[in-house]
């Protein structure tokens, strides 16, 4: 029911009632999607598509945050390993 | 497809999972509240990948699951009428109320369409002025947008023939009413992504609070939901409780402000019953007086009497995450896609479904039953 779909806006024109509308592509399929809820975005920008409305635009800087935090998390579990190593170290 | 493949990387996903390992050094029990996500985590095997004692349980993340069943047989009875096109999502076809689907009023004559969309439904009320559109308006605070805009062109358009028939809810009263139950062993919560991409943060800090429980704003891929994990087990592991974004390529801590304003102007917080829950204050939205005028309930009233659960559906244990799907004696047996005994096992995004789809096979159900425990 939450279902978002990532998006390419190619263009944007006036849709039902004057909102604003967009032609977004979804990997081979394009369709209509209303974008009144997102006016900073513009054409070349991705959004999140859910029952037919943008609700975000989606942060190029923001998607390697994911990757970011791994290493960061790898680096923390070897820091781990070491403090262990070091405390098994001085058990005599 | 950008921004979805990325997310699946199988390395990456293991690398996650290892670190992970070297970090915890206690069990910890999450719940996400988010039908999607327990989809993605049973379907990619998220769950299989943490490091024992890790657990992850699925709440009541399926808004088509907490439809109550007197609003689905309310729904069967307005869309038997026969001046109405009762329009839906595809997911609520097959949910049985006390004794019926939609499917079924549809066998039996009545104008069911499914449409993508709400704006879909405006759009069949201006084509069709001589019939009375009714849009079944269920889902949590990320599909209230859609739902107000639909109230918004339909008024704008001054259509006459166009209503909602709500059953919208809020996620954070949900989280409240888990929490406060004495049996609750969820010590941090994923929370749902898209929710908060119309919501932002604010509204679990009190909650965070309050219960000294980290709340993670989770994606829907593999490597979000391990990353969300990663998060909230830190945070547990070093003893803090905090609101802490992982979706942050979306979701932005003061949420959508423009579709937030439009919710706000269409609807008004209201009590809700969830079904499996029971009645939570201030969990749902109804229709305010400005725009009552398309309000279903309104325009179709109706006293008939509240209808009844079958009692042999667990469905209420697995939404507060107590049982697990395997576990109920009916799974598979006296309850499938075929012949439900609750929302659960039919709705795409059920918590019943997610274990039928993706688990049935490996593990047969008999053979697996109390298996999940955790």
């Amino acid at each position: 029911m939450c279902l978002g779909i990532p998006g390419e806006i190619l263009e944007t024109h006036a849709g039902p009632g004057g909102l604003r509308y967009g032609t977004v592509r979804f990997g081979g399929a394009s369709r209509e999607v209303c974008l009144e809820y997102v006016p900073e975005a513009v054409v070349g920008d991705y959004v999140i598509v859910h029952v037919g409305l943008a609700l975000s635009r989606i942060a190029p800087e923001d998607a390697e945050e994911t990757f970011r935090y791994l290493e960061e998390m790898q680096e923390l579990a070897e820091l781990e390993g070491e403090q262990q190593a070091i405390e098994r170290s001085e058990v005599p | 497809m950008r921004y979805l493949d990325e997310y699946r990387d199988g390395s990456a996903a293991q690398r996650y999972a290892e670190t992970l390992r070297a970090i915890v050094t206690r069990p910890w029990t999450l719940m996400e509240v988010c039908g999607g996500q327990t989809h993605s985590i049973v379907r990619y095997g998220v769950d299989e990948m943490l490091p024992p004692g890790v657990t992850l349980v699925h709440g009541p993340g399926c808004p088509v699951c907490v439809t109550p069943v007197g609003i689905l047989d309310r729904a069967f009875r307005i869309a038997r009428r026969p001046e109405v096109v009762f329009t839906s999502f595809g997911d609520m076809l097959r949910v049985p109320g006390s004794s019926d689907d939609l499917l079924h009023v549809r066998a039996e004559g009545g104008d069911v369409r499914v449409v993508y969309s709400p704006l879909d439904a405006v759009a069949i009320a201006e084509r069709e002025p001589d019939r009375q559109v009714v849009f079944f308006a269920v889902g949590f605070e990320t599909t209230a947008p859609a739902n107000a805009m639909a109230v918004k062109l339909a008024a704008q358009k001054r259509l006459r023939n166009f209503s909602l028939l709500v059953a919208q809810v809020r996620v954070p009263p949900a989280l409240e009413a888990i929490l406060a139950e004495p049996e609750c062993r969820v010590q941090a919560f994923l929370a749902a992504g898209h929710v908060c991409t119309v919501m932002g943060t604010a509204e679990y800090r009190p909650l965070v609070e309050r219960h000294r429980v980290p709340v993670v704003v989770t994606g829907f891929e593999p490597l979000d939901l391990l990353q969300g994990v990663a998060m909230a087990v830190r945070q547990l592991e070093e003893g803090r409780h905090e609101v802490e974004i992982q979706y942050a390529r979306v979701v932005r801590p003061e949420g959508n402000p423009v579709a937030r304003r439009a919710i706000e102007e269409v609807f008004e917080v209201t009590d809700r019953t969830w079904r499996g829950l029971g009645p939570i204050p201030h969990s749902g939205l109804g229709v305010n007086a400005r725009y009552a005028e398309f309000d279903a309930e309104r325009r179709f009233p109706d006293d008939a009497p509240a209808a009844r659960e079958d009692p042999e559906c667990r469905a209420g244990l697995v939404l507060q995450g107590r049982l697990r799907p395997r576990e109920c004696p009916a799974f598979g047996t006296r309850c499938t896609p075929e012949h439900p005994l609750g929302a659960p096992m039919v709705s795409s995004e059920g918590a019943c479904a997610a274990y039928w789809l993706y688990r049935r096979r490996r593990d047969p159900a008999g053979a697996a039953a109390g298996a999940g425990a955790a």
